[in-house]
């Protein structure tokens, strides 16, 4: 369903676990759907002794991915104009994410939106912004 | 990247929605996407993302017959003198920012087309990395009809040493 402008408010917010305890198997899952087979996010072996990290880390496009899943269930289907972010932390096996849209303006039918993501440290790792046609 | 064929394909869409943990039935059932508002299937907002798997050159997928740099019988597959871990461990940077505008969301049926180029670039000293070094590429998605239907503005960052976590 998608959102109607009367029934929103300045600074709203909406908030969805994105995932629980990130498994491995769902990054290699994002790489075979998206075509990114980086081995940085599946090959804890080249990861951890080439490229010096503590472990695989997954696509800055699955922690966009998943909080797109967020706004959609949030704005309706096919209602989205623009969505971007930043990716300001990494996120790693084991994490778990929520991610949170606030209203920043209503207008001309618009919502305007303030989009963070973060893990179960406070941490954020992805913040950015959305645009939704509303009725 | 730049893509000369994008076919946009149901069993792609579902894969992708998977992928992400969407379970929203519109990416995944015909008949149930007829009684949503946009009244048919339609892509998840980042799926245009996946156009990788159609261009033939894109160097983060193994190809046969080319040297692979992630881990077989030891940890790089690359047969060359093992680096120092700059540039983010060889797999071509991280990826800092991306953005997109849907000027009209895409289906199954759409055949797209990708062009590329490149954007600003710049330099940053960043406190966990050394020296970041970020460059932004737009990429415009056109459908069969040669209409605008997603532009997409990506910015990779290079580091002088991997990130600490």
């Amino acid at each position: 369903m998608a959102l109607s402008a009367s029934n929103l408010n300045v600074g709203d917010t909406y908030t969805e676990c994105l995932v629980e305890d990130l498994k491995r198997t769902q990054i290699v899952q994002y790489a075979g759907a998206s075509g990114d087979y980086n081995p940085l996010h599946t090959d804890e072996i080249f990861t951890v002794e080439v490229a010096k990290y503590p472990s695989v880390f997954a696509h800055g496009m699955l922690t966009m991915g998943m909080t797109g899943r967020m706004l959609t269930n949030y704005v309706g289907d096919g209602r989205l104009t623009k969505y971007g972010v930043r990716f300001t932390s990494q996120v790693w096996p084991g994490d778990t994410l929520n991610s949170t849209a606030t209203v920043e303006s209503v207008e001309d039918g618009i919502v305007n939106l303030k989009v963070e993501t973060t893990n179960q440290d406070g941490s954020m790792v992805l913040s950015g912004y959305a645009v939704a046609k509303v009725d | 990247m730049a893509v000369e064929k994008f076919p946009v394909e149901g069993s792609h869409i579902m894969m992708f929605a998977r992928s992400v943990g969407d379970d929203n039935q519109i990416y995944y059932d015909e008949d149930h996407a007829k009684g949503t508002e946009p009244g048919k299937v339609i892509a998840p907002p980042t799926f245009a993302q996946s156009s990788a798997q159609f261009d033939p050159n894109y160097f983060l997928r193994p190809k046969v017959g080319e040297d692979w740099f992630g881990s077989g019988g030891s940890p790089t597959g690359v047969k060359r003198e093992s680096s120092s871990g700059g540039s983010g461990g060889g797999g071509g940077g991280l990826h800092a920012e991306q953005h997109f505008e849907y000027h009209r969301h895409i289906s199954p049926g759409d055949v797209l087309t990708a062009t590329v180029k490149p954007g600003k670039s710049w330099e940053k000293e960043g406190k966990r990395s050394g020296k970041l070094m970020f460059s932004e590429t737009i990429t415009k998605y056109r459908d069969q009809s040669g209409e605008l239907v997603i532009t997409a503005r990506g910015v990779g960052v290079r580091t002088e040493r991997p990130v600490d976590a």
